[in-house]
Order: structure tokens, then sequence, then C-alpha cells
């Protein structure tokens, strides 16, 4: 009896549609969140991330619409999460199907955010979203999409969240970001050693040995990934059976 | 078959909603006593804080009505902070009363492990079991939780083991609970509400 590791694919969205970000292009068009999200289900995704990457004012109602959709095709837990400033915002995003929300900016600004919506909803409600980067001989914590650093050491941000009631955390590579060169899985591991909630590593995934990386070496709960399901780079029941050979615990369904 | 799912004012219901729905059972949210007296089955589902939920049942004055399900046999099914709720007592709110319908108390997960408990789990079965029938050792279930009955609660149906061995299903007649959220479990959590329909049937 364990607790498996688990793959998360990862949906950027942009106007309702998924997006990826290719370098110099802008954005390119990867299809229908739900009919992605359905996909993923049926394939043995063990939950979906949804962030919506405009998080404009008029873009709100058509990311809430999205989430329903998104929702309708789930029996597996689901995120969401992109431009939530409030409690509002997050009641809004868990009314319209979402299992847990995930903050990042607004959280930054005003970390008593994270306080607000773990008394609401509970601490499994409430995923704490870090885009770091390495600065010298340690990590530092990024705002707004990675462009802007929040003046805040990673190591200690994440703590502070997990302290205020963040029940996982969802940690970016910003270094990692886009290279396909591998999870950071040391920044991985010291967020993990850190704290006492999971650690669910993103940037950087391209083979399935940097998916088994990470849950070794890296100590991480979770791995997300978007382009190498988004583009069938992998499947997710031969990614799983890769790891099962490996000896990492995974649920293995259908 | 109509499902009333309790709404007590703080929880993800349309998940639970659609679950039941995707069986061919038909839902109503209950929030009135009246709507509990005349329920065929029950569901409690939970997220969030087990003071707020015992609050939730007050301000609505379902606790006596539920009581009186109990009694009655209504199948009657508690998901998550649900099933925590089924109890007598939890560690998370000390001073708040649980419904009672099983004894025992709701504790915190130890500090030895990560928590909230949160991902894919196995449980091992305990004793029969209605609502785990054909679900076997291999299959895993979604958690999201900080606080747990442990496994020794008299009526515990299966286990799981997060620093300590609690209870992930429970089943005393017409009144069952699962820690895990059979709505967020794939085709495994599926079988379980399927069954749970069966046995309201």
């Amino acid at each position: 009896m364990t607790l498996a590791r688990r793959i998360i694919p990862c949906l950027d969205v942009d106007a309702g549609r998924v997006v990826k970000g290719v370098e110099f292009q802008g954005l390119r068009d990867m299809g229908d969140p739900a009919a992605l999200a359905a996909r993923y289900n049926r394939e043995g995704a063990d939950e979906i991330v949804l962030l919506d990457i405009t998080a404009s004012v008029e873009g709100r109602a058509t990311f809430l619409e999205t989430i329903r959709r998104v929702a309708a095709e789930l029996n597996i837990p689901f995120t969401a999460g992109g431009g939530i400033r409030t409690l509002e915002d997050a009641t809004a995003v868990l009314r319209a199907g979402a299992d847990k929300v995930t903050v990042n900016t607004a959280a930054v600004n005003r970390p008593e955010l994270i306080s607000e919506l773990a008394g609401r909803f509970g601490s499994q409600a409430v995923v704490l979203s870090m885009d770091v980067k390495r600065n010298g001989g340690s990590w530092e914590a990024y705002v707004r999409g990675g462009r802007a650093p929040a003046g805040k050491n990673a190591l200690a941000w994440a703590r502070e969240a997990t302290e205020r009631g963040a029940g996982e955390i969802l940690l970016t590579s910003i270094d990692r970001d886009g290279t396909q060169s591998g999870f950071d899985c040391e920044l991985t591991a010291a967020v993990a050693r850190e704290v006492t909630v999971p650690v669910i590593a993103s940037g950087g995934a391209k083979s399935y040995e940097h998916f088994r990386a990470v849950f070794s070496e890296g100590r991480a709960d979770a791995a997300l990934a978007a382009s190498v399901f988004h583009m069938e780079t992998h499947s997710i029941p031969a990614l799983k059976r890769f790891l099962a050979a490996q000896g990492v615990p995974v649920r293995q369904s259908a | 078959m109509r499902i009333s799912v309790v709404d007590y004012g703080a929880s993800n219901l349309p998940s639970v909603e659609r679950a039941f729905e995707k069986l061919g059972a038909a839902t109503e949210r209950a929030s009135t006593a009246e709507q509990i007296a005349r329920a065929e089955a029950i569901v409690l589902p939970g997220v969030g804080h087990f003071g707020a939920f015992v609050e939730g049942l007050r301000q609505r004055e379902l606790a006596g009505p539920l009581e009186e399900a109990r009694k009655r046999g209504t199948p009657i099914l508690g998901i998550c902070l649900g099933m925590q709720a089924l109890f007598a007592r939890s560690e998370e709110a000390p001073e708040e009363a649980g419904l009672h319908f099983f004894a025992g108390d709701v504790r915190a997960l130890p500090v030895t492990v990560k928590s909230p408990h949160i991902g894919w789990n196995q449980v091992r079965a305990t004793r029969e079991s209605t609502l785990l029938r054909g679900i076997g050792a291999e299959d895993y279930f979604y958690f999201a939780h900080s606080y747990a009955a442990l496994a020794e609660a008299e009526q515990t149906v299966a286990a799981c083991d997060h620093g300590v061995a609690f209870a992930a299903a429970i089943e005393c007649g017409n009144v069952m609970g699962v820690q895990f959220h059979p709505e967020k479990s794939g085709e495994t959590g599926a079988r379980v509400l399927r069954n749970f329909l069966e046995a309201a049937r």
C-alpha cells in the first residue's frame, strides 16, 4: 500500500483554447481544453491542472466557462488558477467545478490570501504555485509569469505559504521551463525537504527518465507537464508502465 | 433511485451529483428537514473544516432529521469530511459534536508524514464490505484530507496507511462512509458509488 506518484497534464488556456508558448512565435493552438481533458482522464492522468494564462478581466467569464466544460469531462481531481486575487475569485472557480485553486502572484503580494482560502475551503483545496529561478547559491521566487522577482527566497516562501495553510506546492523551475532538459531535481528536493505538504514538480520534462529522476532524486510527489502530452510525445499509460518498471509507485488504470 | 445530496453550505456538490447522474441516478440538493425526511438515500459530501460542517448542519437544523433517517434505515453515505461527521467528534474542532452514528474520534494525521494526505492510495479490506464489493488491493482511490478516524474504529471495513492506519471505509447497516473521494477516483470510485446505489435499492 503506497501513495502513488502522480502524473499531471497541464492545460494552459487563453481565450478558451489550450495554447503552448513558442519562443519568438507567440502562442500555438493545441486544441480544445474539454476534449484534451477528456482524453487525459481516459488515459489515466491522476489530476488535471488548468491555468488561465491571460487572466485579463474580460477573459474571466470565458475562463469560468472553460472550467465548467472541463469539469464535466472529469472523474479525477481538477485544479484551476491564473489570476486569482480574492476569496471571491476562488469561490467562482470552485463553484464552476474545480476541486482546488492555485494562487501565485496575489499570494506573494498578500500572503494572508492563503490563510483566507485555507480557512474557507480547507488546505486540501489550496495550491501555492511558485516560479523559481536559481540566483547564485540560492533560489528566488518570481512573479508575473516569471518576469519579476518576488523579493522572496523560494525555500522561505514555501515554508511560510504552507504554514499559512497551502496544502500543496506547484513548483516551476524557470531555468528549466521550456528547455526539455529535465526537471530541476535539486530545487524540487530542496523544497520537498523544506515543507510537510506534497510538492508538484514542473518545468523541463521531456524523457521518461526525467520523470523517474524527479520522483526519486527530486523527491517529488507529482510531476506536471504540458507539451510532452499535448504533442503526444508520450502517452500516459506508456510513461506509467516505464515508471512502474523502474520501481516508482504509480496508479495504472484501464 | 433519487439521491439527496445534503447541501450544508460549503461543499463541492456538482462533482458528487455528476458522478451519481452518470450512473443513472437522479439527485436533489437537500437543505431542509422535510427533504431529509422524504429522502430515499442520503449523501453527505464534504470538503473543508469539521467545525464549519457541524455549524452548517446546525443552522439548517439537519442533525435531528439525519438521526431520524438513520433510525428509519435510509441508506446514508458520508464522503471525506462527510464520513468524519458521522463520528462523535474531531480533533479539528474539539468543541463541536459530530452526528455520533459511529463511536470514536477523528484525529489529525501524524506529523511524521506529509499532511494533507493528498493523492491516490490503496486500501486493504478488514471486513466483508458492501461498498467495496469488486474492489481489489491493487485499486487506487483519491484522498485529500488532514484528519481521519483511526482504523480500530469498530465498523471499519477497509483501512489505509499514512503514518497511521486509518479507516478508509466504514459501514454499519444503512450508514456508510468513505474517507476517499469516490467521485474523483475514476472508474474505481464509480464502482463504489454503484455499490451504494445497489445497496440502497
